[in-house]
């Protein structure tokens, strides 16, 4: 039998042996088991199950086969979908991973002064996508909001921009919006990496006449990578799921520009009620996922074990 | 704003002057973390005549009123009743949450059974599949149980959810008790789940408020899930009301009441997150430093 291994700094104590001992063990996971069946599993299989369906919300199904797949290899939207999602995960990661890294280096000391840096920097991600994205579809609003006439009033623009109603700039606002929210989240991450350094390695470089960018450079980051992988694999896949923000800020617009994937799939499986199509679509997107998570931890394995 | 860092090594001035280029710059930095917040917060308390205008400055200029709160009332029901919902929801979530992950950490950590190993890789492999990519099936099946548009289905699915962090977390909190303290237990007579709720639980404490803290929050916030799951508008938690309030469902878009809604969806979370800041970001961090 496998024996599932804490990782935990305590030692493992030794199961119970006795025969009772084997069912008691069951009927604690019990509940767990049974959620995780009915509403993760089941709906799993389904999932799979209703892709090979034409399926609508009233009557019968009616098995078509690879037709939903068929359909998708044609469908402009859904690549247009996907590919601004790639587009808005590019932007998300390249800018959160950034700003978390330069912050986490800013707050990985000791002290009250930083602990309140910390706790400021951190805030904005305990508010939720849905609260923080309606707080920015105000600020964005032309008439109302705080953007485009304070940019008005400083003199950057000479009339009031209309942020949202063209795709660059609602694209970067909503992009901005997330790197508030988020960025403290992935600097905890990557702050909880710095701090597992060594401080006699600093100490170390440092009587040895490396400077701050050096150390930096040969320190720092290599043996920061793993939790900046972590954080990496879960910005992508969280970005690569978006959907509050361009629901809730932008409805999808201007011109349904900014439909994401899972946004796509909104609109097919509870707007269209091509429950079919619509579950082709999450098959095809979870396959991506995976594959997308498996590289990047190919890539960390990779890389941890050459040092 | 002057040193409570510890000093790497003096170095004179030098040290001193970039230490306070270091502070200006994070104070600054902090300020443009906290403004959005601080916006909403002052700018929710304006006339209603105002809250047309851009927040410029964002507090009130003519007195604080709690008007756009007042005015909440009039979408739908009243806003007490969505947070009514909202509170039910995430309260609920946390509740089963706890209970389900300290029985399977338990179980998990003490108990040898058939298929353990398995058993516990399939509940935290869940984590690796996306919950929006099975959104539709659950809509058809929570319609099959009789459970569409009731809010005990929304905390069912959160809490399926929650639990590869959450059973994770509990089976190492239940490890990192001493097996001697049950053997003492024992001795004492006492056995099954009063050895549990008597003996264990009060030793793995921060594990559970870690749990329900991150179930509480991620109940209340979430957004897409019960967008789809209810369709009845009395049953609506805050974040799928506001968004109506938002596209003016209700009429013309009050950006007063948007502000005051923000409010009541952001207040409670980030109070409970000053509050109980350690176990958040220690339920953060058990993650990544392993």
């Amino acid at each position: 039998m496998i024996e599932a291994n804490p990782s935990d700094e305590a030692a493992p104590p030794t199961p119970r042996r006795s025969r009772k001992g084997d069912w008691m063990g069951l009927v604690y996971v019990l509940p767990a088991i049974a959620l995780v069946v009915v509403f993760f599993l089941v709906p799993l299989g389904m999932t799979v199950w209703m892709s090979v369906h034409d399926w609508p919300l009233m009557g019968n199904p009616r098995w078509i086969g690879l037709d939903n797949y068929q359909r998708l290899w044609g469908d402009g939207s859904f690549w247009q979908a996907l590919g601004f999602t790639v587009l808005y995960t590019l932007a998300a990661t390249v800018g959160l991973m950034s700003v978390a890294f330069a912050l986490a280096l800013m707050v990985q000391s000791e002290g009250r002064a930083t602990a309140f840096y910390r706790t400021a920097y951190f805030l904005p991600v305990v508010t939720g996508f849905a609260s923080a994205s309606l707080l920015w579809a105000w600020l964005s609003n032309v008439d109302s909001g705080l953007f485009s006439p304070a940019a008005q009033m400083l003199g950057m623009t000479e009339r009031r921009v209309n942020i949202l109603a063209e795709f660059t700039p609602a694209f970067w606002s909503v992009t901005i919006m997330v790197i508030w929210k988020m960025a403290g989240f992935f600097m905890v991450i990557i702050m909880s990496g710095l701090q597992a350094i060594p401080a006699d390695y600093q100490e170390a470089a440092r009587i040895d006449g490396a400077g701050w960018f050096q150390r930096f450079r040969w320190i720092t980051l290599p043996l920061v990578r793993q939790p900046f992988a972590l954080a990496l694999i879960l910005c992508v896949a969280g970005s690569m799921l978006a959907f509050d923000q361009f629901y809730i800020i932008l409805n999808g617009g201007p011109s349904n520009q900014t439909v994401t994937a899972v946004y796509k799939i909104f609109n097919e499986s509870f707007v269209s009620f091509r429950l079919g199509y619509g579950a082709a679509l999450s098959v095809v997107l979870l396959l991506i996922l995976l594959a997308l998570s498996v590289i990047q931890l190919r890539l960390l394995r990779e890389k941890g074990a050459d040092k | 704003m002057t040193g409570t860092l510890t000093a790497p090594t003096p170095r004179g001035g030098r040290i001193r002057y970039h230490r306070v280029l270091f502070h200006v710059t994070a104070t600054l930095v902090a300020l443009l973390f906290l403004a959005p917040i601080a916006w909403v917060v002052l700018a929710s308390f304006r006339q209603a005549t105002d809250s047309l205008k851009p927040p410029l400055p964002p507090w009130p200029t003519d007195g604080f009123t709690a008007d756009s709160y007042v005015r909440l009332q009039e979408f739908g029901q009243s806003i007490l009743h969505y947070t009514g919902n909202s509170a039910f929801v995430a309260i609920g979530t946390a509740v089963l949450t706890i209970i389900v992950s300290v029985l399977a950490g338990y179980g998990f950590s003490r108990y040898r059974f058939p298929l353990k190993g398995l058993v516990f890789v399939l509940i935290l492999s869940t984590i690796m599949i996306p919950f929006q990519s099975i959104l539709t099936p659950l809509f058809l099946l929570l319609a099959k149980m009789g459970l569409q548009n009731k809010l005990i289905g929304l905390v069912l699915i959160y809490t399926t959810l929650q639990l590869p962090f959450s059973v994770f977390m509990m089976r190492n909190a239940f490890d990192a008790v001493p097996k001697e303290i049950e053997e003492a237990a024992r001795i004492d007579g006492m056995k099954g789940i009063a050895m549990l709720t008597k003996v264990m639980i009060p030793l793995v404490k921060p594990g559970i408020v870690t749990v329900g803290l991150f179930a509480f929050l991620n109940a209340w916030n979430e957004f897409l899930a019960a967008l789809v799951l209810l369709t009845d508008q009395d049953k609506f938690t805050l974040p799928v009301l506001m968004t109506a309030v938002r596209y003016g469902r209700f009429g013309s878009v009050d950006w007063g009441a948007v502000q005051a809604g923000v409010m009541v969806m952001m207040i409670p979370c980030l109070i409970l997150f000053l509050i109980l800041q350690r176990s958040y970001i220690r339920g953060l961090t058990a993650g990544a430093v392993k």
